[in-house]
């Protein structure tokens, strides 16, 4: 067993099991849920104590992913990203990968900031972090389909591509 | 409509990409 491969594989499991898990928990749970505690006036309880704690894992575990499947790539990195032959299938994987960990660091994790007052913002900045934070986040959800399949796929090239 | 309003649209906006791409790499690999 070649140690690199076979851990940086685990790692980028492992964390992005809980990236994409926490956005999947934004997406089907939290907006959901903060609309209904607004309207009872117990938002606070999510956005105080939940929310932050959650973004904090989810932000960094972008990171991790990212990284261990670079270190997977290792020598493909290059091919996977230029769409060389049989890298296309998991170089495709990696291109969503990369877009939705820019879309967490650039526009959602921002925005969040400034929902949750951890930065000075105006109500009216609020609202339009609110909304592009959400879209963004959306936007991820959208591409984590295509890109779970991708990277599945990526080793089993002889299933789905022929 | 933009479908990242909803759930559902999210989630069939992702499988209909997921078409798409699939296509597209399928022409990439040459399969």
């Amino acid at each position: 067993m070649d140690i690199v491969p076979a851990l940086s594989r685990w790692v980028h499991i492992l964390s992005g099991v809980m990236w994409i898990g926490l956005l999947y928990y934004f997406n089907f749970v939290q907006v959901a849920a903060l609309k209904a505690a607004q309207a009872d006036s117990t938002a606070a309880g999510i956005t105080k104590h939940v929310a932050p704690r959650a973004l904090l894992f989810f932000r960094w575990a972008s990171v991790a992913t990212w990284l261990a499947g670079a270190a997977l790539l290792g020598g493909n990195f290059v091919a996977a990203f230029t769409f060389q032959g049989v890298y296309a299938i998991i170089g495709m994987g990696a291109w969503l990968g990369t877009i939705m960990l820019f879309n967490v660091w650039v526009l959602i994790w921002p925005n969040q900031k400034k929902i949750l007052g951890i930065v000075q913002a105006s109500d009216e900045e609020k609202a339009k972090a609110r909304r592009t934070a959400f879209l963004a986040s959306r936007f991820n959800v959208m591409l984590s389909l295509p890109m779970l399949f991708f990277m599945g796929a990526g080793g089993h090239a002889a299933v789905f591509f022929h | 409509m933009n479908p990242l309003e909803t759930l559902w649209g999210t989630i069939i906006a992702g499988v209909v990409l997921t078409g798409i791409l699939y296509f597209v790499v399928r022409a990439l690999v040459g399969g």
